[in-house]
């Protein structure tokens, strides 16, 4: 499979996904997201005013606590958010590419926010421009179909071809991305594979109308350490075949040291900072980032020494701290100086929310 | 497949024996031969018998060989003739009164059984999709009546509405003039008039308790992480609704419907007897009651069976609808 | 660890400025409460309106069961041939000279003979006002048979010898109202009793087969699948009609019971060795082994109680339908036989069509089996959904 152009057909156009040499322009933009839950209860802003963007063919990580908000600002991206939640403001640009003559697409600049997210449009673009993957392989494949019949309905979904050549291409796929025998395993039900097969499946089903993008959400969560290594590294081959861009979402740092080309870190459904990968490790600025990375054990330490964590809960998600979210935690907090933390930048393409980022580390 | 399903059949087998060995004694069981109900009846209408003839009619029927000698008899008849033995009563072969009962029996069960379906899957797949919505509320509530109010009630209060307020009596497969007429496009338009009370009320208790089951599997299935995965691939809502969770919220409802017919069956004994429905119930009851020993006996083997190839259909089905319990070392 | 308890939170952590010290852990200031298992599912329960509405409904009609003599207005067998197939009688709050009063009465009856049919009909004739009395004095009876006494919820009072008939009145001049709480203490205790027997045996055999599995297992398993394969209504049909009819009123009332719970015992067994299995394998169930406990402790003091709650939502849901075999077997004349009555014998009275149109109040009895039919089974919902700690 040629790295530079691959064609797929939605509604029989040709579109042009993957330019090698486009790597690193901007793929999906977020801007100021704010997705909010309606509940009896009370309101839950689980994503409240996030700004990212994904650049073709890098990996993006989305790193957090559970419940900061990091999988419905996915779920926001391909209009799948769970009643009662809703989309309340904010953009989400796609930028989409369909070809044209000389083989370099025009592009279209879609705002997904303002599909209906029932319609058509959001549905040619799910699973064929932009893919998702969940933590649970088991769960995410239907009991009662067999995988093939899956990834050949999606395929004959988004690309005019009959059934015999989507039961191919199928096979190809599933060939790509490592699973054993293909005809074979592409007739068995998903109770049948074992774990590394399972979400070998899963990672078929979703590159097989080859994605511009693939949202991982906590793909190897599920996983052992050994099984978890080669689908990350099957993820990687598959970014440099495909020219994909990928976002990673998970709580694990050492995952997001290996995968991410480019970091965000949120708390509470917000963001609190944003750097290349190299530069969240060895400069974090952020309270929080640092204490992330502080609570991480360390080979070679004294087993006597107490473990680091970060002190206190995270607090309820119906009564979020004013101000800064982090304050109650945050062993740099100053009245009057933390109450409303602005979006500084440390360092080119570092941002941090904290007002106090630029300080030397205590 | 065809393993699982051989394996059913065969254990199929012993259990219809033994139904049959029931059937016979239960018939054995209510005191008093027949015989000497039918002599005290002569007797009271002015008749006499003679203790010779009392010994013909005896040996005529078995009645006095031990029982398990009549037992093989009876079975015999039945697998090598199609003999059900005589009906006392009626003084006819069972097997004349039986089999045109047992296929009204059949075709009202199945029928109700269809209906059930029909209604009772696109009904819960709404409700559990709109859940909270008006339609939900109101086939919830619906759905508690009809499980409460038992079939044979409904079909009075039906009945005494019908009579008393359109003058009509809506009881019975067909009205006075088709009763024994040749088939024709007006006798079917007739038993259709008559026979959707029997179906609606034979139905209301399996239709309610079927959308409640139905409503409550999909509610499990429709958050799970398959249904979203399907979402997130571009499939409409009807297409996936329909597709994944809808196919395994059917399959409990599934096993549950195997019981379905049988209990049609044997339930529809008492609406048929309030109906005055052309079924096996009323016979039996009739039988039962006379203690006329062959036609019950035959009559609960039946059902019996039916019951029997009831739940084995079930069973298939359910394999068939899921690859889990097929592959599954049973 | 113990799941016996379960823990509510509340938290308060006040925002502190401090630098992080090892002491200083969350729950030093946290309150925690403490509700046990009984108290959460009764607080689940309560928030089901409907269900606690069945509950008060179910409570009610036992309450008049258990005290039938003293509510009934008249005794269930009193013959009145003079006032055959009277209607329910009209209650009103104006008196016999047009003046509002706040006691309750009935008009008196007035007899016609249709020219045509030649048929006795009544209506109400508004001169005739006899005022209600509770805790009136009327017909003698003994409560329980065995505490004498007269006096009677609701009634005529002075006037005791004027027709009362509120819910009307069957062929023989019987009142419909005494006839049908009568049934009630019948009906409903046939309900319980039938269900106690399946209880046991589903109980004592379900615990083998799910506790020590093995032979005992495959064995009981066949039976229950038997039992459940062979058609419930022809069998009972069949034994019913299999009873003596020379037995005494309570021997048939035992038989029919047995006859009931000997088919339904087989539903609840399945559920006990379900449950049973399912526990067998729970690591709390291993726990306790590894902590020493003998086999009964590890039964009573942990198994049980977990399905405790689950079994008796089967077991709520199970009596009605105990109540309305026992309402269709009599019903078709193979069940109770008078004198012993319950509402199934009372609805013989309708089986004729022609009849029930004329006299559409003796259909009532299904009314009073319908109700409770749905009061049970709101009731049982209600703590099906309390019993099981994972639903919402």
């Amino acid at each position: 499979m040629d790295g530079n152009q691959n064609v797929t057909s939605t509604q029989g156009m040709p579109t042009v996904t993957n330019n090698r040499s486009d790597t690193g322009a901007p793929l999906l933009e977020v801007r100021d997201l704010k997705t909010h839950f309606f509940l009896d209860e009370g309101t839950v802003r689980a994503v409240d005013g996030v700004s990212f963007t994904i650049r073709r063919g890098r990996t993006l990580g989305i790193v957090g606590e559970s419940g900061c908000g990091k999988s419905v600002t996915a779920q926001s991206i391909l209009r799948i958010v769970p009643r009662p939640g809703r989309i309340v403001s904010g953009e989400i640009i796609y930028h989409r590419r369909r070809a044209s003559q000389n083989g370099h697409g025009d592009e279209v600049l879609i705002d997904l926010t303002r599909l209906d997210p029932m319609g058509r449009e959001i549905r040619d673009i799910r699973g064929n421009e932009i893919s998702y993957i969940f933590q649970e392989p088991m769960a995410s494949l239907s009991p009662v179909h067999t995988i093939g019949h899956q990834i050949v309905e999606t395929i004959m979904l988004h690309q005019r071809v009959g059934r015999e050549q989507a039961r191919q291409r199928a096979i190809e796929v599933l060939d790509h991305v490592g699973m054993v025998k293909p005809s074979e395993t592409i007739d068995r039900y998903a109770h049948q594979l074992s774990g590394g097969q399972r979400q070998r499946a899963v990672i078929a089903l979703a590159l097989s109308c080859q994605p511009s993008l693939l949202i991982a959400d906590e793909p190897t969560t599920a996983l052992d350490v050994t099984t978890e290594a080669q689908i990350l590294e099957l993820m990687r081959d598959l970014q440099q075949e495909y020219g994909m861009a990928i976002q990673f979402i998970t709580h694990n740092l050492g995952v997001i040291a290996e995968m991410a080309d480019d970091v965000v870190v949120m708390y509470l459904g917000r963001q609190v900072e944003q750097a290349p990968v190299d530069d969240l490790f060895f400069n974090p600025r952020h309270p929080y980032t640092r204490a992330l990375l502080r609570s991480i054990p360390k080979l070679g330490r004294k087993s006597r020494e107490r473990l680091e964590s970060i002190r206190g809960m995270v607090p309820d998600p119906f009564s979020v701290p004013q101000g800064c979210a982090f304050h109650t935690r945050c062993p740099m907090y100053r009245p009057g100086v933390c109450d409303d933390p602005e979006w500084l930048e440390v360092g080119p393409n570092h941002w941090v929310r904290c007002n106090r980022a630029m300080e030397p580390v205590s | 497949m065809l393993q699982y399903i051989l394996r059913r059949l065969l254990i199929a087998i012993p259990t219809i024996v033994a139904i049959s060995i029931l059937s016979f004694v239960l018939i054995q069981l209510p005191p008093g031969s027949f015989l000497d109900d039918y002599a005290a009846q002569l007797a009271q209408q002015g008749e006499e018998i003679s203790g010779q003839q009392l010994e013909a009619l005896k040996q005529a029927y078995g009645l006095d060989e031990p029982v398990y000698v009549q037992y093989y008899k009876w079975v015999k008849g039945i697998v090598t003739r199609g003999d059900f033995g005589l009906s006392l009563e009626w003084n006819v072969p069972v097997s004349q009164l039986i089999w045109e009962r047992m296929g009204w029996t059949l075709a009202l069960a199945i029928s109700t059984l269809l209906c059930t379906w029909l209604l009772a899957i696109p009904i819960g797949v709404y409700s559990a999709t709109h859940q909270y919505s008006k339609l939900d509320y109101l086939f919830t509530s619906l759905g508690f009546i009809g499980l409460g109010i038992p079939g044979f009630m409904l079909a009075l209060v039906l009945m005494w509405f019908a009579l008393s307020h359109f003058g009509i009596d809506v009881g019975g497969l067909f009205s006075q003039q088709y009763q024994n007429a040749p088939w024709s496009a007006g006798k079917v338009l007739d038993l259709l008039r008559h026979a959707w009370i029997p179906i609606l009320v034979g139905g209301s208790e399996g239709t309610a308790g079927l959308i409640r089951i139905m409503r409550a599997n999909l509610l499990d299935e429709l958050h799970k992480p398959y249904v979203i995965s399907a979402r997130a691939r571009g499939l409409s809502e009807r297409t996936l609704v329909w597709e994944y969770p809808v196919r395994v919220a059917l399959n409990p409802f599934v096993s549950g419907v195997g019981f379905a017919l049988p209990d049609l069956v044997s339930g529809g004994v008492i609406l048929s007897v309030v109906l005055s429905l052309p079924t096996a119930g009323p016979l039996l009851l009739n039988a039962l009651t006379a203690k006329d020993m062959y036609l019950a006996g035959a009559l609960v083997l039946l059902v019996g069976i039916l019951t029997i190839f009831g739940t084995l259909i079930s069973d298939i089905l359910l394999a068939w609808l899921d690859p889990r319990i097929r592959f599954s070392a049973r | 660890m113990n799941e016996n308890i379960a823990k509510a939170t509340v938290s308060t952590v006040p925002p502190t400025p401090a630098p992080l010290a090892p002491e200083d852990l969350p729950s030093s200031e946290a309150r925690i409460l403490v509700a046990s298992p009984r108290q959460l599912m009764w607080w689940r329960f309560r928030r089901h309106r409907i269900a606690v509405v069945g509950t008060i409904v179910v409570i009610l009609f036992y309450l008049v069961a258990i005290f039938c003599e003293f509510i009934a207005p008249a005794n269930p067998d009193t013959i009145d041939g003079a006032h055959k197939y009277v209607p329910p009688q009209q209650i009103s709050f104006i008196d016999a000279n047009g003046n509002f009063t706040f006691r309750p009465g009935v008009y008196g009856l007035s007899p016609h003979r249709d020219p045509v049919t030649l048929r006795l009909s009544y209506t109400s004739d508004p001169k005739q006002w006899y005022p209600i009395y509770f805790f009136s004095t009327g017909p003698d009876y003994k409560l329980w048979g065995l505490i004498p006494s007269n006096v009677h919820l609701i009634g005529l009072g002075p006037n005791s010898d004027q027709p009362f008939f509120l819910l009307g009145s069957d062929r023989l001049g019987r009142d419909m109202l005494s006839r049908i709480v009568y049934a009630a203490r019948i009906s409903l205790s046939i309900g319980l009793v039938g269900v106690t027997l399946s209880l046991i045996l589903g109980i004592i055999l379900g615990g083998i087969s799910g506790l020590y599995g093995g032979t005992a297992d495959i064995i009981i398993q066949r039976v229950i699948e038997f039992l459940r394969s062979m058609p419930t209504i022809p069998l009972w049909l069949a034994l019913a009609a299999a009873l003596p009819p020379q037995w005494s009123p309570l021997y048939v009332y035992f038989g029919i019971t047995c006859i009931l719970s000997l088919i339904g015992w087989t539903r609840l067994a399945r559920e006990v060795r379900g449950r049973f299995i399912a526990l067998r394998e729970e690591d709390f169930v291993l726990a306790a082994r590894l902590c020493g406990s003998s086999q009964m402790r590890i039964i009573w003091r942990h198994m049980v109680p977990s399905f405790l709650s689950h079994i008796i939502a089967v077991i709520t849901l199970a009596i009605p339908g105990m109540i309305l075999s026992e309402t269709a077997l009599s019903f078709l004349g193979l069940g109770l036989r008078p004198p012993v009555i319950s509402w199934g014998v009372l609805l013989q009275d309708a089986q004729n069509v022609q009849t029930v149109a004329i006299y559409p109040w003796l259909l009532l009895p299904g009314v009073a089996v319908v109700i409770v039919i749905l009061a049970f089974n709101f009731m049982g919902d209600g703590l099906r959904d309390a019993a099981d700690p994972y639903g919402r």
